[in-house]
């Protein structure tokens, strides 16, 4: 299948129209990515505003993943990929898949929620003290237990786990689970936090909830999500980036892609004509 | 399109498949009717032992003579034997075996692995009897450089080797156990900012504790029964002793010393055997049905 010519949105230009310009939090910049000798992203430039929701979305096999995994270095955990490019991330504009940059430091700034939740065998507690204690971010174990608290009250969880702290982690609902797993990425205190496909395990009232704590935690952290659902882009997302064979289609308000798209296939896609 | 074959043929595979089940069915009760013939000829045996010698006797006595004229049968000689050479050959097995399960299924090259893993699983295809004369003419003479007084047999020298023998079973299943942890646990972990030994020992192994458990029980389990090593290299000698520098029989070297002499059947040292061989069963029995129980919770678990 050909595409027809796509003009690429340079980094910081793009034409929206927020009520307020938001500031940028991450600039990826003619971003190429390789699994070995096959090239997933092309040139992709984009900008991820500060205090945001930015969702990625687009057909399977788009990139859109293989792009949230850059920004936090996942895909170093693979033999064989290579990163081309930049991405920077502001207010110091460290380009973070630079090689002499540690990705553990990375990871301490994006955080990252996956598609199926995934706690730790251990109990709730552990799964939130993981972090903070590999990185030592609490002096004390009262200092821990203040950050423990505060993550899982800033995810929505801390009134339904307050009492059974040292049950396994497991032993929580599906939806449960998952806040406990955004509660265990904000524990570490990154800036960004990158989601994907949050909810794809979880039921519609357990979805609900994920996505009002998203819309609750913008107003702390950057967020990234993945979603293969054209109606949570819609629902959660401040701003909304197409992507199609590895390339970006088209970036903006998340209004402006659902109601007026500029590209036929951002179109073609939303209308539902595929996908 | 579609092509039904004609009826004769059907009825031909129909036959075969009857009959492969049958052969198949008979493979597993062949399996389940050996097992119970050994529990019977075990109780059976040591029947008329047990008619002599009440079981308390057993535990009262402290020296296993059953072939004086005075007998004595205190199983404790023999199992204080088989508890200490166990207890050496684990103490090497488990963390050698596990250190190098985490190796190989969490920092290995997969083609480092796949070179080391079937050279491993050749140490344990090594004949017994000659990792007995390689404790007793190799190692123990080497031991007895660093403690002088180690007599020719000991219990060290015997547990040391077996557990370099019962290494590969360790981690063989400890690596199965830790690479069935999920990889979204570990991407868990790495997202975190954890690094790989952290996510090592924090995530992995937690996550496959049970299965390293079934595994460590069934090192016990080959351990407790582990003969030829013991009867060449440990000596023949029951005594009562917690001291692995000394020498000492085991239950497993006691039979096949009683085997190999020329006791009448049916006399009561004879049947003593039976009696040690039950202890064993009951022994190794146990060990395997917690071992059971631990895998299956693991499966559960994952």
């Amino acid at each position: 299948m050909s595409l027809p010519p796509v003009p690429q949105p340079s980094a910081g230009s793009e034409t929206t129209t927020s009520d307020a310009p938001a500031a940028i939090k991450v600039q990826i910049q003619g971003l190429n990515f390789f699994y070995g000798n096959h090239q997933v992203l092309r040139s992709i430039s984009m900008d991820v505003p500060a205090l945001q929701v930015t969702a990625l979305i687009g057909p399977s096999g788009c990139g859109k993943t293989t792009l949230l995994r850059c920004m936090n270095r996942m895909h170093d955990l693979y033999p064989g990929n290579r990163y081309e490019g930049a991405i920077r991330v502001q207010p110091d504009g460290t380009d973070i898949i630079a090689p002499e940059v540690d990705p553990i430091q990375v990871r301490m700034r994006f955080g990252m929620v996956f598609q199926k939740p995934n706690p730790f065998p251990k109990s709730i507690f552990d799964n939130i003290a993981y972090g903070p204690r590999i990185h030592g971010l609490a002096k004390d174990s009262i200092e821990l237990d203040e950050i423990v608290e505060r993550s899982l009250e800033r995810a929505g969880l801390w009134n339904e786990v307050k009492d059974r702290l040292e049950q396994p982690g497991t032993s929580l609902s599906g939806g449960q689970q998952q806040r406990l797993c955004i509660a265990r990425a904000i524990a570490v205190g990154p800036d960004v936090i990158l989601m994907d496909e949050p909810c794809s395990a979880l039921d519609p009232i357990a979805t609900a909830k994920v996505e009002e704590l998203i819309s609750e935690l913008r107003e702390q952290y950057s967020i990234v999500i993945v979603t293969h659902s054209m109606q949570q882009a819609a629902r959660v997302s401040d701003r909304t980036a197409y992507f199609h064979l590895g390339k970006l289609i088209e970036v903006g308000e998340t209004k402006q892609i659902f109601t007026n798209p500029i590209h036929r296939l951002t179109e073609d896609y939303i209308t539902g004509r595929f996908g | 399109m579609e092509v039904s074959p004609p009826p004769s043929s059907r009825r031909l595979d129909k036959t075969v498949e009857s009959f492969m089940v049958w052969v198949l069915r008979a493979g597993g009760w062949a399996s389940v009717l050996v097992t119970f013939g050994i529990v019977l000829t075990l109780v059976t045996e040591s029947w008329p032992f047990f008619r002599e010698v009440p079981l308390i006797r057993l535990f009262q006595d402290t020296m296993w003579t059953p072939l004086f004229a005075q007998p004595q049968y205190g199983i404790g000689a023999l199992l204080a034997g088989t508890l200490v050479t166990t207890g050496v050959a684990l103490l090497v097995a488990i963390p050698l075996g596990t250190i190098l399960a985490i190796y190989l299924s969490e920092f290995a090259e997969p083609k480092f692995r796949d070179w080391v893993k079937p050279m491993l699983e050749l140490l344990s295809a090594v004949p017994t009897v000659v990792y007995g004369y390689f404790a007793l003419l190799t190692l123990t003479p080497i031991l007895q450089k660093i403690f002088p007084d180690l007599p020719q047999f000991s219990m060290l020298s015997a547990g040391l080797i077996m557990g370099v023998m019962i290494v590969p079973y360790v981690t063989s299943l400890g690596e199965d156990a830790m690479r069935s942890v999920p990889m979204l646990l570990r991407e868990g972990a790495f997202a975190l900012g954890d690094g790989k030994l952290g996510v090592a020992v924090r995530v992995v192994f937690p996550g496959a504790f049970s299965g390293l458990a079934a595994a460590y029980v069934l090192a016990i389990s080959r351990a407790v029964g582990e003969t030829m090593i013991v009867a060449i290299a440990a000596g023949l000698q029951p005594k009562m002793t917690f001291n692995p520098l000394e020498s000492a029989a085991t239950v497993t070297a006691f039979i096949v010393q009683v085997s190999l002499g020329d006791l009448p059947h049916g006399s009561i040292g004879y049947q003593s055997i039976f009696a040690a061989g039950a202890v064993l069963f009951l022994m190794t029995l146990g060990f395997n049905l917690a071992g059971h129980v631990l895998r299956k919770r693991f499966h559960r678990a994952t």
